[in-house]
């Protein structure tokens, strides 16, 4: 479509127009095809004018800060407490390993094979949260999904 | 991570402007990501989500420029992730969230209501950019320039996108046949 047509229909809608624009605007809609065009797009404005979207309750309007401020608020609340469970299952894993290594009637083997698990696991859980909470943060592409 | 969640640089007076840009942009958020993703509940979630991320980011936002313009780049972003997800787990929903404005109600004339219902399903089965464009302007009244702004894109590729998005509702309305 001619977008000078467009441009001319959109300044129409707005009531826009200059009078020099508007005699344009009138020549070109003795072309048949244009006049087709303009018709249909000013029958789906005017359908348009008179809808609106729906008005939630006031008193959604009234709660909605409160919710972003709370949402916010969480998000610390939920730091907190990831930190707080990961140090206790360090210390516990510690504890446990070093109890483990005490207990002399368990084989060398056995020993060496749940020490490397218990480590393996906790050099796991310090990668994903390091992934997490840098790499995660200095991509700035991240909200966007690939 | 912890200092961009609680943001302790914000002064005093910066967190109570942010407030402000909240209650005062609030409902042009919701009805915005309302109008791309037809879900009251979703649209709520997201406008609020996007706040949050503002409020992480607000010591970026350059406050001689216009706080939703920026603030629709966070939004627009979360909601086509949500398209997105959405789409891959085929759970597009529109709830029917259109009325006639008070002046033009017609409570008693079945056949616009009919072609309210039909409007809206077919605002839905447009594709994002296209139900975007309609939203900001026709039911958010945002000007031209506006719209430009939030999009990032020129007055004419505004003008453009809209004759065409329309020229695409009209298609799906059969009544204008």
């Amino acid at each position: 479509m001619n977008e000078r047509f467009i441009y001319l229909i959109e300044k129409y809608f707005d009531g826009e127009l200059t009078s020099e624009e508007k005699s344009e605007f009138d020549s070109l809609l003795l072309d048949e095809n244009l006049k087709n065009e303009f018709e249909e797009q000013k029958r789906v404005k005017e359908v348009l004018n008179k809808m609106k979207l729906k008005n939630p309750s006031a008193e959604i309007w009234d709660r909605y800060w409160l919710g972003v401020y709370n949402k916010v608020e969480r998000g610390l609340a939920w730091i907190a407490i990831s930190i707080g469970v990961l140090i206790l299952i360090v210390y516990g894993s510690i504890g446990a390993v070093e109890s483990f290594l005490a207990d002399t009637q368990t084989p060398g083997i056995v020993k060496l094979g749940i020490s490397a698990l218990v480590i393996g696991g906790l050099i796991l859980l310090f990668s994903v949260i390091r992934e997490k909470l840098f790499i995660g943060t200095r991509d700035k592409y991240k909200e966007v999904q690939r | 991570m912890i200092k961009k969640i609680i943001n302790p640089k914000l002064s005093r007076s910066e967190k109570m402007a942010f407030e402000r840009y909240v209650k005062a942009n609030m409902k042009r958020a919701y009805y915005s990501a309302f109008g791309i993703i037809g879900s009251h509940d979703a649209a709520m979630e997201l406008s609020q989500a996007a706040f949050i991320k503002a409020y992480r980011n607000f010591k970026s936002f350059d406050n001689t420029k216009n706080f939703f313009t920026w603030y629709y780049t966070i939004l627009r972003n979360l909601c086509l992730n949500f398209i997105r997800d959405s789409k891959s787990k085929r759970t597009v929903t529109f709830d029917e969230q259109i009325e006639w404005k008070e002046d033009t109600n017609p409570a008693d004339d079945i056949e616009k209501e009919e072609l309210k219902k039909k409007l809206w399903e077919s605002i839905s089965q447009l594709e994002f950019e296209d139900r975007e464009i309609i939203t900001l302007k026709e039911f958010e009244g945002l000007s031209y320039k506006e719209i430009s702004e939030v999009l990032d894109i020129p007055i004419g590729t505004v003008m453009s996108r809209l004759y065409y998005a329309r020229k695409k509702l009209a298609k799906k309305l059969e009544v204008f046949k």
